[in-house]
Parts: C-alpha cells; sequence; structure tokens
C-alpha cells in the first residue's frame, strides 16, 4: 500500500516536473540559438514576460488559444528585433541592454495590463487544455508522466530534435555557430554576419515568446502580473549547465522543473520550514550551476562582443 | 599585353589621420604569380582586404576581368572567384578542420551538410597537391604550420580565379615552403592567378613573375622579377640602401644559466610530446632550436617559461632547481618570453600600446606607485620602445588591434627583449617583420648575447638560425637528436636530423 502511494506521488511529481520544465524549455531554446550565434540575451526574461501578456491579448482577440500563441510569438519576436537593432545596429552593450529590456519588458505589460483593468483582474481566455497522445498516453507511468500533457509540451518535445538538427547538422547551423565563434572569419566566408544575428534573435525572441505562452494559456487561462518570476534567467543557467547542446538543455530544464514540481508539493506537507525556504529551491540550485559550471570554457568564444569590432 | 585580370586604380583608404592607402595603382595578368612587397604598415594587408570585400575604399576604382565591380563583402569577392588567405589566421579553433572547411560552402543538399562529399574531395586534394590532413582534428590542436595547410584547403574548396596570400608563408618551415611553392606552380598551372605577400625575398624572387613595392601607403613601382635582385627590392621598400646578409661573431658563452635535465611532457591524448630533453644553455650564448614545426618546439618554450607544467625531469637556473616553475616565477628569474601565437598569447589588443608594453611589469615600480598606475612613466616607456624599434602607429595610445601585423609583434619583441634580464626565449622571434626590422631585431638579439644574457632561439628559418646561434639542438618529436655548431657546415647534419635521423657528432 505505501509503495502505491509513494508512485503516485512520484508521477504526479515527474508529470508536474515535465509541464513546468516546457517554458524554460521554450526559452532555453531560444537562447542556445542566439548564444551560439555570439549574442548573450540575458533579455529572455523579458521576453518571455512579453509572450506571456502577447499570448493573453492574441487569444482575447481571436479567441483561440493558437491565436494567443501567436500573439506570444510575435511579442517575444519584436522584442527579439528590439534586442538587435540595439545590441547589433547600435552596438549597445548585451548585458546592460538585457537588463534594460527585462525593466521594459515589465514595465510595458504592467502598464497596458492595468490600463485595461482597472481592478487588476484579467478575464478568461481559451487556454490549451490537456490532449492524451492515442496509445502512447496508455504506456504505464510513461504516458501519465509525458503522455497526458498539453499540445505545447508536445511542440516543445520536438523542437528538441529539431534543434539539434538544424543547430549542428546544417550549413545554416554551422554558419550560425561560426558568428559565434569567430565573426570575422565568418564574414571572411561570405557569411552575413549581422543578418546572422538578427534572425537568431528574432527566432529566439519568439521561442521565449512561446514559454510566456505556456505561461498564461498553458497553465491558467488568464494573465497576472509576475507569472515568468525568474524563469528566464533559470533557462540561462540550463543551457550553461547542458553546455549548449539542446538535448542535454532539456534535461536540464527538466531537472529544474522537478525541483519546481517538489518545492510546491513540499509546501502542502506542512514541513516545519517556512515555505519562503522553499520557494526559494529551483532558484538555488541555478545559482549553484552557475556557480559551477559557467566557467568551464566552452562557451561561444564570440559570446558578448559585438561585430564589427569597431 | 592582354587586359589585366585584375586593375585595381587610385584606391585610397584612410584610417582616421593615416593614409594607408594613397592613390594605389595595382594590377596582375591573368595566370601569373604577382608578389606585393612592403616594409611593415606599408599597407599590403590594407590593399588586399579592399580587394576582398573587407573593407570599402576611399577613393579608386577596381576592374575584374574587363569590368569595373564594387565589392561590399566578402560575398562579393567570393562570388567573382577571389579567394583569400589571410595574414591572421581565420579559422574558427573550437571547430574540426572539416568543419571549418565546410562553413559558408554552398552544399548541393541544403539544408544538409555536404560532409561525404568533402571528405572525399578532401582526400583528391590531398593527394593532388600534397596537403594531407585529418579532418577529425580540431584546429586548436594543430600547429600553426598544418592550420595554415587548413587556410589553403578553404580557399581551394571556394574555387578561385585569383588567390591573394597575406604571408602565408611566414608560417611554415623550409621544408614546408618548398611543399607551398609546389602547389602554388600547381594551381597557376590550372589557370589560377596569385597575389603573393611575404617578407622573405629570397621567396619572392623564386616564385614570382612581377613585383609590386608599396612604401608608406604608396606605390613605388612594379618590375619583372627577373630583372630585381635583393639589394632593389631591399632598396625600393625602405628607401635606402640596406645591409642584408650579416653574419654575427659567435662565441662568448660563460657559466651555465639555464639547465634542463630529461624534462618530459605528457599531454592528454596526443602522449608525450616532450622526451627528455637535456639542455644546457650559456650566459652569453644563443642556442638554436631547428626543427620542423610541431615536433615540440613551443612546448619546450611554454615549459621553459613556466606556462604549462613538466611531467618528469628537472629544471634549473644558475644552478639552482626550479620547483614547479609559473609565468610569474620566471619572469622574477629575469626570463623574456616571445611566443609563437602573438595573437592569442602574447597581446591584449584593446589595450593601447602604452598598455600592452607593461603588461608584465604594472604592478611594480617604476611603474607602479601605491598600487597606482603611473601613467607618465608608462607612456614614456612607450615612446622609448617605440622609437627604439621603429613602431609605426598613429600614436602610444593607438590599440594594438589597429597596428600592421608587423608592428604588433614590434610591441611584443620590445616588453619581452626588455624583461629579459639573464634569459630570452625567443620562438620566430622575427616572423613577419620586414628586411630592416628583422635586422634591426637581430641586431639587438645580439647586443643582448654580449652583454651575457642567454638566448634559446627557436626558429622555423634555417638561415636565422646559421647565422645567429652558437649552437643547435634538432627536435624531432619531441626529441633532441643532436647538437651541432652553429655554423654553414652544420646544414646536412640539421637537415638530416629535422627527418629524424639520429647523429653521434654533438657540440
Ligand atoms: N583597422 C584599422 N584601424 C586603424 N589603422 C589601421 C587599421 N588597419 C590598418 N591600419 C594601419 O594602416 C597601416 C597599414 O597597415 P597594413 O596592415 O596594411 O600593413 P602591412 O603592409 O600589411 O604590414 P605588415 O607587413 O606588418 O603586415 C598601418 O599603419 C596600420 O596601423
Ligand atoms: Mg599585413
Amino acid at each position: 500500500m505505501e509503495e502505491v502511494v509513494w508512485l503516485t506521488f512520484l508521477v504526479s511529481l515527474l508529470a508536474a516536473g515535465v509541464r513546468l520544465a516546457t517554458p524554460l524549455l521554450f526559452a532555453a531554446l531560444g537562447g542556445i540559438t542566439n548564444e551560439l550565434a555570439g549574442v548573450l540575451n540575458i533579455g529572455l526574461e523579458g521576453m518571455m514576460i512579453a509572450g506571456t501578456f502577447g499570448a493573453y491579448i492574441g487569444a482575447l482577440l481571436s479567441g483561440s488559444e493558437w491565436g494567443g500563441a501567436l500573439g506570444g510569438m510575435l511579442a517575444g519576436g519584436l522584442l527579439g528585433l528590439l534586442f538587435a537593432y540595439l545590441s547589433i545596429t547600435w552596438r549597445g552593450d548585451q548585458v546592460v541592454l538585457g537588463t534594460g529590456l527585462n525593466i521594459f519588458a515589465l514595465g510595458l505589460t504592467s502598464f497596458f495590463f492595468r490600463s485595461m483593468y482597472k481592478a487588476g483582474i484579467s478575464q478568461f481566455v481559451p487556454s490549451f487544455q490537456a490532449w492524451n497522445v492515442p496509445l502512447l498516453s496508455d504506456i504505464p507511468l510513461i504516458g501519465q508522466i509525458f503522455f497526458r500533457q498539453v499540445p505545447l509540451v508536445y511542440l516543445a518535445y520536438m523542437l528538441i530534435p529539431i534543434a539539434t538538427f538544424l543547430l549542428y547538422k546544417t550549413t545554416w547551423g554551422l554558419k550560425l555557430r561560426c558568428c559565434g565563434e569567430h565573426p570575422r572569419a565568418a564574414e571572411t566566408v561570405g557569411v552575413n554576419v549581422v543578418k546572422t544575428r538578427y534572425l537568431a534573435l528574432c527566432l529566439s525572441g519568439m521561442l521565449a515568446g512561446l514559454g510566456g505562452t505556456f505561461l498564461s494559456l498553458g497553465q491558467i487561462s488568464a494573465f497576472t502580473e509576475g507569472l515568468v518570476s525568474g524563469r528566464g534567467f533559470i533557462a540561462l543557467a540550463a543551457i550553461i549547465f547542458g553546455r549548449w547542446k539542446p538535448l542535454n538543455v532539456a534535461l536540464a530544464c527538466l531537472l529544474f522543473g522537478v525541483a519546481d514540481a517538489l518545492q510546491l508539493r513540499l509546501q502542502g506537507f506542512g514541513l516545519p520550514i517556512r515555505y519562503e525556504f522553499l520557494l526559494m529551491f529551483p532558484y538555488l540550485l541555478t545559482l549553484v550551476t552557475f556557480i559551477i559550471f559557467v566557467n568551464r570554457g566552452d562557451s561561444p568564444a564570440g559570446l558578448g562582443k559585438p561585430y564589427p569590432e569597431k | 599585353m592582354p587586359a589585366p585580370l585584375l586593375e585595381m586604380r587610385q584606391i585610397v583608404k584612410t584610417f582616421g589621420s593615416l593614409r594607408a592607402n594613397d592613390h594605389v595603382d595595382f594590377e596582375v595578368q591573368s595566370g601569373e604569380i604577382h608578389a606585393l612587397l612592403g616594409e611593415n604598415g606599408a599597407g599590403k594587408t590594407t590593399l588586399m582586404n579592399v580587394l576582398y570585400g573587407l573593407y570599402q575604399p576611399d577613393g579608386g576604382e577596381i576592374y575584374w576581368k574587363g569590368e569595373k565591380i564594387t565589392l561590399h563583402s566578402p560575398r562579393d569577392a567570393i562570388r567573382h572567384r577571389i579567394g583569400m588567405i589571410h595574414q591572421h589566421l581565420m579559422l574558427v579553433p573550437n571547430f574540426t578542420v572539416l568543419e571549418n572547411i565546410l562553413v559558408g560552402l554552398p552544399s548541393p543538399k541544403e539544408p544538409f551538410l555536404p560532409i561525404q562529399e568533402t571528405l572525399t574531395r578532401l582526400e583528391d586534394f590531398a593527394a593532388q597537391y600534397g596537403l594531407p590532413i585529418d579532418p577529425t582534428l580540431k584546429v586548436k590542436q594543430l600547429p600553426l604550420g598544418l592550420q595554415q595547410r587548413v587556410e589553403i584547403l578553404k580557399a581551394l574548396f571556394r574555387g578561385a580565379d585569383l588567390l591573394i596570400l597575406d604571408e602565408p608563408t611566414a608560417v611554415l618551415s623550409p621544408l614546408e615552403v618548398e611543399e607551398f611553392f609546389a602547389v602554388l606552380k600547381n594551381l597557376v598551372g590550372k589557370g589560377v592567378s596569385i597575389i603573393f605577400i611575404s617578407h622573405k625575398l629570397d621567396e619572392v624572387l623564386r616564385i614570382s613573375d612581377r613585383i609590386t613595392v608599396l612604401r608608406q601607403g604608396k606605390r613605388i613601382g612594379t618590375i619583372e622579377t627577373r630583372q630585381a635582385t635583393q639589394p632593389i627590392l631591399a632598396e625600393m621598400m625602405v628607401g635606402r640602401a640596406v645591409a642584408l646578409d650579416h653574419s654575427f661573431p659567435k662565441g662568448g658563452a660563460a657559466q651555465p644559466i639555464l639547465e634542463l635535465k630529461g624534462v618530459s611532457l605528457t599531454r592528454p591524448k596526443v602522449g608525450r610530446v616532450l622526451k627528455e630533453i637535456t639542455l644546457t644553455l650559456h650566459s652569453g650564448e644563443i642556442l638554436g632550436i631547428a626543427g620542423i614545426d610541431g615536433n615540440g618546439q613551443e612546448e619546450l618554450a611554454d615549459v621553459v617559461c613556466g606556462l604549462i607544467p613538466y611531467s618528469a625531469g628537472q629544471m634549473f637556473i644558475e644552478g639552482r632547481s626550479i620547483l614547479n616553475p609559473t609565468p610569474r616565477k620566471m619572469k622574477a628569474a629575469g626570463l623574456g618570453y616571445v611566443p609563437a601565437d602573438r595573437q592569442r598569447v602574447g597581446l591584449v589588443k584593446n589595450f593601447s600600446i602604452a598598455h600592452n608594453l607593461v603588461l608584465k611589469s604594472f604592478d611594480a615600480p617604476p611603474f607602479n606607485a601605491y598600487g597606482f598606475l603611473r601613467e607618465k612613466v608608462v607612456r614614456l616607456n612607450a615612446q622609448q620602445i617605440i622609437a627604439e624599434f621603429d613602431i609605426r602607429a598613429a600614436d602610444l595610445l593607438q590599440p594594438v588591434g589597429e597596428l600592421s601585423g608587423g608592428n604588433q609583434q614590434k610591441v611584443i619583441l620590445g616588453r619581452e627583449l626588455k624583461l629579459a634580464q639573464r634569459l630570452l626565449v625567443a620562438v620566430h622571434p622575427t616572423r613577419g617583420l620586414d628586411v630592416g626590422a628583422t635586422e634591426s631585431v637581430r641586431q639587438f638579439l645580439h647586443a643582448q648575447k654580449q652583454k651575457g644574457i642567454g638566448i634559446l632561439l627557436i626558429s622555423a628559418d634555417l638561415d636565422e638560425l646559421l647565422a645567429m646561434s652558437d649552437r643547435i639542438a634538432v627536435l624531432f618529436r619531441g626529441e633532441i637528436l643532436g647538437v651541432v655548431p652553429g655554423e654553414a657546415a652544420s646544414l646536412p647534419a640539421i637537415s638530416r636530423m629535422m627527418l629524424g635521423e639520429r647523429l653521434e657528432a654533438t657540440a
């Protein structure tokens, strides 16, 4: 009997972990793309925030959750474009710009939201519903953990091999990574470094926007402020932890997702610890990851440096 | 004469107040090897960067195959079948050889990488031109000579009617130069025209058909190679007659200053790169190290300078054993180091010349007082070294990255030769320097030797080794096969040892 209880707990924990990992995964895949192209994007957080709001507006206007996803991607993508314009065309410092972007996105969405709803409570909009994958969802344990989720989760799974393929197996990916390692060398073999980096940032913004979409339309069906609360930074940690390889990064996201799920459950257990400490857990894990892995050295050599040099 | 393949007319390129190219005319005939000569900073690389679309000229026109063209970026150059091997290698160290060749190459099966096709073509090229290479190795694992080979292959893969070679032989050993020239001849036979930049006049005289000389951004003239001699060229470059073959008096070695006893170095994955090296360097002596690039020279230098801890053996300075040498300890022991890869190891490109010149000594008097940098002293020091080594720069606050290749090297030389109080390790110290600068560096090395400093001179240039060294040790696969006196008569023995033959005679 005891064992059955534990098993149920474990399955629900892992299923929740997969769910909570999904927004991280979207953002992290975006972050891999722009980092491999040589742009350091601290603004992932802001792009996700824009995504949560864009998705809400999209769903509100179109009356469909997929319209919402489009809105989320659009909002994130636009921020990506803005970031590209300021960091590439105007050669701004990427760390400063990224931080600015986060504050900007937070302020702008709050501003729009509060001018729309004086009471601070949004209406409900269509949202993503769980969809059981035929056959696969019937596999014991595995099915419950992985295949009874909302469609965005499946989309995220599919993006892992797609990203691996595009970034590591195609001519485009090789050019992109060359821009991140040695932009001048890329230029001399005819790669348009500026264009490549613009594109990478837009893609990254769109993916982070999808991550934001998941937060507003995949878990709740509304918008509130503070939905993202640091997930963009956790995604950055996952990228470093997973060494810029989509599959490893996905596993890192899963780890953070499970940590988050565990923290939520422990709160319900009534342990003699203040819940604030439990809340800290995923962030603590992020911090530790940064400390251990950030200087391992196989980051793209040109990461964070503007090009052309002067 | 038929219409030239390439004609550059009245090209002007300025950087701030500096005219790097001042109304330069330059033309290349189809099927010729055209050498471009000039002192460090004369504007050769600038002119070629204009031709490759990397710089936009401030004036002038380019005619290609009879038509006027504008090159907005290297893409345009590649489209017109103009290829370039850059002075500073344009390779991604973290990529494999194969990946470096594949980047930007159009693929017959987009979006997939044409891996199989490229490997096959690579084998073809390897056989055809004598350029074998292991495509799975990362570029950062390769010695500079092999990295150069990757660049050549990159250019060949893109296909070119005109190939610009900016000092391609600077990093090659004499043997590799022979192979390289065979490749060039082969290419010309297949209809490729070549622009060849080098500071080695004998190479230029051997390989080129015509020679154009630049001086301080201006074209001085173009002559047929058969009418040229080294003194003529040197005078065109410098503007006055230059003494070319100087040989230096030998002898003067005193007590041992640096001793290595059975020093070995093992590297993970690579194996033993240094095998029981036993060497003695005396004060007032120049000990040359000969060998084909990649036989352990750079590792030997790194070990002596404390950059890499050795795996076994002992090292002594003036008879005192040095345990766990570090760069700081070795600097304190009076060692100066001119590394082989100056681009990566020796300079901070965004720092000014003045700051680069005190990179190793900023933390002590006279450059430092109570933890503050004394900018005045730093600048004074820079002024002195700039004058002494004839570093051509706008001013001493210019970032080192903006200097011409040769002038960047002079900055390192200036710094390290000053630091060397007892001992100097110089790896290819004149690589990439023009005739005048080469001469003055050699003079300077000799003067240091006469002051009683011991010099470990690692060079791929046998003539340089023979002219300067008192003794020459030959490295082959990490092992010293023999030590011979530094005189012309040793040449056959050195050549044989460089290829792996062990000799009994030692000096
Ligand atoms: N990007 C740049 N910014 C400012 N100055 C530059 C830049 N590139 C070159 N210069 C200056 O232009 C001049 C010509 O440089 P260039 O690199 O063409 O010389 P070079 O003939 O190739 O010399 P070397 O034989 O040393 O390679 C030098 O004085 C150099 O300092
Ligand atoms: Mg040059």
